[in-house]
């Protein structure tokens, strides 16, 4: 982070409870008949933060209106003018009444949107697909799983969680991280651990002064208690890092129906028209982004599906 | 409304452009029967056919007078629907334009069972979820259907294995079947707005033998199918076969160059584009039509999932064969048979599915 930055060390998160009932399900009803939901809505940077190398959070407002509420787990189409729409995880919600997105640069428009100031208008839609089913893990030994940027949408999950800890028994955050530098929400980890729950960091590739764990997310398993047939996980990161562990909390005896994974996949509508989201008989953004390994493992398991 | 007979097409033509609807039909344009704007009735392709294979369409002459003895145009009504690009906002400055959505009153003349089958396949598509498009639907209701029997099925059809076709069931504001000896249309309407129009036309009863004689023509047309599918089980047998070595056997064939996807008249994917005009200050973003054939279409994180070409054809044979039934309770084949014939090396689907296990 930029010497002098002043950044607020969290948000207060607020999901907002739009709808009664607890599974995962649509998010979004009909739209009115004259809405075009491919047209966004203009959001304006109020605040930008460097997270370490390439990656950045920006919180955004409506420049006009007010923005629909969101669940843990939701995604929204960011766009930036001119150059782009990329499906992004909502990683928080403004206290003002706003996202807050962390984004990393991986390409033109990921580049345009970490390239904005504060001040400047993006584009935002949604938000879509289905969320966290954190009431399922009510009264379980909760077990979060992170790989990479996939801490992002597991933030405002995380937060749930500590809001209101006592509903919970055991909680643990495990995260892996290429190296030292690229770990996001530094602070915030630090931050949950003063609030009873279990932090493990790994790494790929030390530097000289890291003192933590080295190697997969999956070898942090072996380091936090949890009981397999009272756990309900969620799992985010890059596939391989998914689907190893899902599989491994599964071949320690966590129900597959109790991981959830939220996948990642090309999409240009978040509507279920554009069709380049589609894995086997689902679309990604309206059946997804969070499924159960139940229902994933075997989709998952076919090459190039 | 009880059948009709009509004699002449020229006063449906005249009438519907009286209300106000641009007729489009088949008309010949560079040796192959297209859907086109036509004022006359003189502009059909009178004594006309076409013959098509896999990978093969010829336009023949014909030895009588008939206005519609072809198959399936390479254009559908996907394209009335569905245009093939169209412009989704503009962004200048801190306000967001939207174009007016454009829904020219079109009357589609000579649709087929399967194009109307296609048709109802799309509007569960961009009608039947969670999200329907309003500008579809602006279209779809600008549209004037006038179904024409099929009498001479190409050699790519299975509209009867499909259970689509080869006569127009429903979905349609007239139906017509052209009859020769003499040369006439038996004409049922559809639809209300369809028997007012037929109300507005010099018409006369139809007999007994007119109706004989239509049937007649869609019998002989089901026992002419040019393919067959066998749909028994279709949905699980290939959603079972995604690990079949015949994946790799096509995908040495095919080219990956989408003709299938832009002829079929069920494929919806589409794509957008962004631009910036410098001199304006404005962004613009415009949607075409997408193929699953692309390496881009699947593109995440970097990489494309379906790098394959093998990857790519079981996607798109998959999805119209098995997984649109998950998603939208239908089959996405309606067997029209164009992604037989406009397969530039002659992949055809009929046989591709009978291959799989």
């Amino acid at each position: 982070m930029k010497a002098g930055t002043r950044q607020p060390l969290a948000e207060p998160d607020e999901p907002c409870r739009a709808r009664a009932g607890s599974s995962p399900g649509p998010a979004n009803g009909p739209v009115s008949d004259e809405a075009r939901p491919m047209t966004p809505q203009l959001y304006r940077v109020r605040s930008r933060r460097a997270d370490r190398v390439d990656t950045v959070t920006l919180r955004l407002t409506p420049v006009r209106g007010r923005c629909p509420p969101y669940r843990p787990g939701q995604f929204t189409m960011l766009y930036a003018p001119g150059v782009g729409e990329v499906p992004m995880s909502i990683s928080g919600w403004a206290r003002a009444g706003g996202y807050v997105h962390t984004i990393r640069a991986v390409g033109a428009v990921s580049g345009a949107l970490c390239g904005k100031r504060p001040g400047d208008v993006v584009g935002v839609r949604g938000p879509y697909g289905t969320w966290w089913d954190i009431p399922a893990a009510a009264g379980m030994d909760v077990v979060v799983a992170a790989g990479g940027l996939g801490l992002a949408p597991l933030r405002p999950l995380v937060r749930e969680l500590v809001r209101h800890r006592a509903r919970y028994r055991r909680i643990s955050v495990i995260a892996g991280t290429r190296t030292p530098t690229t770990l996001v929400y530094a602070r915030e980890l630090a931050l949950w651990r003063g609030h009873g729950v279990d932090v493990q960091v790994t790494v790929d590739h030390p530097d000289h002064v890291w003192k933590g764990q080295v190697g997969l997310v999956t070898r942090l398993l072996d380091r936090i208690v949890f009981e397999p047939r009272r756990t309900f996980a969620f799992v985010c990161g890059p596939e391989a890092m998914m689907r190893a562990t899902a599989d491994d909390l599964v071949r320690r005896g966590v129900a597959a129906r109790r991981v959830e994974l939220s996948l990642e996949r090309n999409m240009k509508c978040g509507l279920g028209w554009c069709g380049h989201c589609q894995l086997g008989p689902l679309f990604v953004c309206l059946d997804g982004p969070v499924l159960d390994y139940e229902r994933a493992a075997r989709l998952l398991a076919v090459e190039e599906l | 409304m009880e059948a009709v007979v009509i004699r002449s097409l020229q006063p449906l033509i005249a009438v519907l452009r009286a209300r106000g609807f641009t007729v489009a039909a088949p008309k010949i344009r560079e040796k192959v029967i297209r859907m086109d704007e036509i004022v006359s009735e003189s502009e059909l392709p009178r004594g006309h056919g076409d013959e098509q294979a896999p990978g093969r369409y010829r336009l023949r002459e014909r030895d009588d007078e008939m206005l519609f003895s072809f198959a399936a145009s390479p254009d559908s009504a996907k394209r009335y629907t569905q245009p093939s690009s169209r412009t989704l906002f503009r962004i200048r400055g801190e306000t967001v334009e939207e174009p007016e959505a454009e829904a020219p009153r079109v009357a589609l003349l000579g649709m087929r069972a399967c194009d109307l089958a296609a048709l109802a396949v799309q509007d569960r598509v961009f009608l039947g979820g969670r999200h329907p498009d309003p500008d579809y639907r602006k279209r779809r209701e600008a549209l004037f259907l006038v179904a024409v029997n099929c009498a001479v099925p190409g050699g790519t059809c299975f509209c009867v294995s499909m259970g689509t076709g080869p006569k127009a069931t429903a979905g349609y504001d007239l139906a017509l079947t052209e009859l020769a000896g003499p040369h006439r249309f038996v004409a049922e309407a559809g639809s209300a707005y369809g028997a007012e129009i037929l109300r507005a036309l010099p018409r006369v009863p139809a007999a007994q033998a007119d109706l004989d004689a239509a049937e007649e023509v869609s019998r002989t047309a089901a026992e002419h199918m040019g393919r067959r599918v066998d749909t028994e089980g279709i949905k699980e047998r290939v959603a079972g076969a995604h690990d079949s070595p015949r994946w790799q056997q096509v995908a040495s064939r095919c080219l990956t160059c989408a003709n299938c996807t832009m002829v079929c008249p069920t494929c919806f994917c589409t794509t957008v584009e962004d631009s910036t005009d410098f001199a304006e200050g404005a962004a613009e973003r415009i949607e075409r039509w997408d193929s699953c054939f692309t390496l881009g279409f699947s593109e995440a994180g970097g990489a494309p999932v379906r790098g394959s070409g093998a990857a790519r054809y079981r996607q798109w044979l998959t999805h119209k064969f098995s997984t649109w039934f998950d998603q939208f309770g239908t089959s996405g084949c309606v067997g029209c048979g164009r992604c037989i014939t406009w397969c530039p090396v002659g992949i055809d689907v009929t046989e591709e599915l009978a291959n799989l296990p």
